[in-house]
């Protein structure tokens, strides 16, 4: 990476990734020699790849080369379908590999020059890429299949990966592999029209199921090298403490163990126990004697915080948004409303704890990773060694779940791992297994937020004023998404850019500092500005006697894709229905990743309390390329952002924090999921983000269904510290 | 050296007997489809089948195995009840990340071996020690519903 694209990285800010980017995008790079993907095997193999997306062998496999980490989110079977749709190809013939490390090649166009997965982009950004991949490989193989047949290429057509001739002749495309590959590659191809697609829109099998219900897919915990090492980690008990000393002559005497080091990461410092497996080197470490200095290291309470951040939200801060005066508003006002809303860090728990394997070699590193930020985890491990990024070399493995944990500007445990290898002196691969409880507490969680808000309605119920002020850490600050605006936009979307047309609208921003490290979650600032909006909304409408659908409709005028989603949601679940007596809905509606969503959840009476039985989501995500994974996304989303609503937090006490495992942080099991129904609004705009949208929506409709039962609305999370339990 | 019975095999072992199964499994004996989520018992990630029953491999001592038969996510599907469930999870796509679903269908295998015909509830009770953090818990509810079905 150069200099001038490193700069380019740096100034790629969150906001421009939200944004869906633009400004630093590069063209496709096809290359017409040379670089096609994995070179060396291709040759070896006598295979096609005519571009570094797609790979033909010649038993007629074709494999898409997949920029983006699968991770959960179906990227890899999404991707392949767009492959799939141009090249005409048979779903039994893809297969999907993660591609290497290539900022060039491989960049995530809403990022800039950096590959990355992330800001749920997987799709929408690769949609052009590789409906022109697939084009371009259809091309060469009808260019090829009319050459040897000598008939024009407009005669031949490509049904389910056969090559077909009206005169009879036909061709796999393992056939006309050799032939294809000795072709110029062209680069006038015409992607089909979207109304010819006969894949895209349909729901293929996931591609790696298979594997994944068989044991046989491999995650970074799975992977082994000859002669691995296993390192189990001891941690500082507080952010920003230091190893003083540690006395490792009770760890050495292990079996199995074979060094223990102390390292010192950008983002903490440790003592790691590298032994011959992990079992070994985790009675290492707990035979271990660490000795920390905590003089800068973090030490107050999450009640302490809340204080603060209470106070705060007493004060103006800084603007994000500003229409029209709403002091003056509210003067004028026949009511006004307020609320506060507490949303406590959270962890994001993802099932496989963070881990990396990392080999480190002349001038060189590799790296095995379920990978999710390629260019910021070479650059960093490139630093730490002294090399050039593009010696760092990363495999992609499956990810098991991130969330965002995966995505680190730190490049935390990745850089962990490379700096527990470099202290071990040796070029023996190392593999980086944290416990539960070193994934729980090592920081980098959804921060913690205060909301304010106040509302002015005039004599008719209708909103004149709506102020909303954010309290809270900025995820982007000192990294290299940070923005030169104080406003960091991943704390204020969501609720800067509020649908509802309200003539006095202000929305300001409090960003504290405290020494907790944080990261994105799942849908990021949406994760507490939907809440805040949609029960605000919801209390209004119940103060002013109005249906929360109807209020809704009143104030998206401009929004014509909302109100497709809020009509098809309520059209759905029956809104307008009379309920049974012992039911109750609520409808949250909310836009993020260029995504909208609408849920409506319902409840039913019981003695045992609210039970939630079900839940109605519409979704508006342009063109869905696979419905089958738009529907398992909404699935997943209303379940993550379920079980932070009900029990999610973590908490600190005097700088410790208190969770560990998922019996202090528990998480949403199958006898708390609900039925869901997903409904996708048709489209005909480009794709846009699914992994996230769904997750935000579920905790306010949830929080407004349950105002309904008792008429206590909810202002804080998780409902468990407000003793409210569902049955 | 311990000896093990692991999928109808019988196999040695020279980790300590404290070892967990769950760490033999995939550090001694590279079988890496059962997997580690928390180390407590808590998620469910370990299940295997130890003597038929659903087990979970992460606190269960190597000594406390030596005589029992195990069963693990690499051969459960030769079982006809096992290779139902996988066949209905790949059918239903119930897995998302994936990291968690050994110990889903490990889970699953043993609930329609003791109970045919299970309802939402038998369900829920049965699979409720496996945590999905992906939530794919509707489509597991299906494809448990559907082995069941396909079975009858």
């Amino acid at each position: 990476m150069s200099a001038a694209e490193r700069d380019a990285v740096i100034q790629a800010s969150r906001r421009d990734i939200l944004k869906g980017g633009g400004a630093l995008t590069v063209a496709m790079w096809l290359p017409t020699g040379g670089a096609r993907a994995n070179d060396a095997d291709v040759k070896k193999a006598g295979a096609f790849a005519p571009n570094a997306f797609v790979r033909i062998d010649k038993d007629s496999t074709v494999t898409v080369l997949s920029k983006h980490t699968e991770m959960g989110q179906g990227a890899y079977t999404g991707l392949a379908t767009i492959v799939a749709e141009e090249l005409d190809a048979d779903w039994s013939q893809i297969r999907v590999e993660g591609a290497p490390a290539d900022a060039k090649l491989y960049n995530n166009f809403a990022f800039g020059p950096f590959q990355g997965t992330g800001g749920s982009t997987a799709i929408s950004n690769s949609y052009d890429q590789l409906k022109t991949a697939g084009a371009t490989a259809r091309a060469l193989l009808v260019t090829a299949a009319a050459n040897r047949w000598q008939v024009p290429a407009s005669e031949i057509t490509i049904a389910s990966g056969v090559v077909q001739h009206k005169s009879g002749k036909s061709a796999r495309f393992g056939e006309l592999v050799a032939d294809a590959a000795k072709l110029p590659v062209p680069t006038d191809v015409k992607p089909k029209d979207p109304s010819t697609y006969n894949r895209i829109g349909k729901s293929a099998p996931r591609v790696d199921s298979r594997a994944k219900s068989t044991g046989k897919a491999i995650f970074t915990q799975d992977f082994k090298l000859p002669g691995m090492l296993t390192a189990v980690v001891v941690h500082p008990p507080r952010f920003g403490g230091k190893v003083k000393s540690f006395d490792a002559s009770k760890a050495k005497q292990v079996k199995g163990v074979k060094a223990v080091v102390s390292f010192e990461t950008p983002a903490r410092s440790g003592v790691a126990v590298v032994a011959t497996d992990f079992w070994s080197a985790k009675k290492g470490r707990d035979a271990l004697s660490v000795e920390w200095d905590e003089s800068s290291a973090f030490k107050q309470s999450s009640d302490e915080l809340l204080k603060q951040y209470r106070e705060l939200t007493q004060k103006p801060g800084d603007i994000a948004r500003k229409e029209g005066d709403v002091e003056t508003a509210f003067a004028s006002a026949a009511r006004t409303f307020e609320a506060t809303y507490e949303f406590p860090y959270l962890a994001h728990a993802a099932m496989e704890p963070m881990n990396c394997v990392a080999k480190i070699g002349q001038g060189s590193c590799e790296i095995w990773n379920g990978e999710q930020f390629q260019t910021a985890d070479q650059m960093a491990i490139a630093k730490l060694l002294g090399i050039a990024p593009k010696d760092v070399k990363i495999n992609q493995l499956y990810a098991g779940g991130s969330f965002g944990r995966r995505a680190n500007p730190l490049s935390d445990y990745l850089v962990e791992t490379v700096a527990i290898a470099k202290a071990m002196g040796t070029t023996d691969p190392v593999k980086l297994v944290w416990t539960r409880e070193d994934d729980m507490r090592a920081g980098y969680y959804r921060p913690m937020y205060v909301h304010w808000m106040k509302a002015g309605v005039d004599a008719q119920g209708k909103l004149i004023a709506w102020q909303h002020r954010i309290v809270g850490q900025s995820i982007t600050a000192g990294t290299l998404f940070a923005s030169k605006d104080p406003i960091d936009f991943t704390s204020v979307e969501g609720a800067k850019n509020l649908p509802y047309h309200v003539p006095n609208l202000q929305v300001e921003l409090h960003t504290t500092k405290p020494q907790v490290p944080v990261l994105w979650w799942r849908s990021v600032g949406s994760t507490h500005t939907a809440f805040a909006t949609e029960c605000f909304l919801d209390d209004i409408a119940r103060a002013t006697k109005q249906d929360p659908y109807a209020l809704r409709r009143s104030l998206l005028e401009k929004h014509p894709r909302h109100v497709g989603v809020l009509d098809l949601v309520a059209e759905k679940s029956g809104w307008k229905k009379k309920r049974a007596a012992d039911e109750v809905y609520g409808l949250a509606l909310h836009e993020s990743f260029n995504s909208v969503v609408g849920q409506v959840v319902k409840l039913k009476k019981t003695p045992n309390g609210p039970k939630l039985v079900s839940v109605v989501c519409a979704v508006d995500c342009g063109i869905a390329v696979n419905p089958n994974i738009v529907a398992m996304q909404m699935e997943s989303g209303i379940g993550y952002g379920l079980s932070a609503a009900l029990t999610g937090a973590v908490t600190f006490k005097e700088g410790r924090v208190e969770q560990g495992n998922f019996d202090d942080y528990p998480v949403l099991r199958i006898n708390e999921m609900p039925a869901v129904e997903t409904h996708i609004v048709p489209s005909k705009n480009k794709p846009t983000g699914v992994g996230e949208p769904g997750t935000p929506v579920i905790a306010p409709a949830l929080a407004n269904a349950l105002a309904l039962i008792d008429g206590k609305p909810v202002r804080s999370l998780p409902l468990s510290s407000a003793g409210v339990r569902l049955a | 050296m311990i000896n093990l019975d692991i999928n109808g095999q019988k196999v040695e072992t020279d980790a300590e007997p404290d070892t967990p199964l769950l760490w033999v499994l995939r550090d001694h004996l590279s079988m890496t489809g059962t997997k580690y989520g928390c180390g407590k018992a808590l998620c469910g990630a370990c299940t295997v089948h130890v003597d038929g029953n659903p087990t979970r491999s992460c606190v269960l001592p190597l000594a406390a195995v030596a005589s029992s038969k195990i069963t693990t996510i690499e051969a459960v599907g030769e079982s006809k009840i096992g290779k139902a469930v996988q066949d209905a999870w790949i059918a239903e796509d119930v897995p998302q990340c994936g990291y968690c679903q050994s110990g889903q269908i490990m889970s699953a295998s043993a609930l329609l071996a003791s109970n045919s015909k299970p309802t939402d509830a038998d369900i829920d009770a049965a699979m409720a020690g496996n945590v999905c953090r992906c939530a794919t818990y509707v489509r597991i509810r299906s494809a448990i519903k559907r082995a069941s079905g396909s079975l009858a």
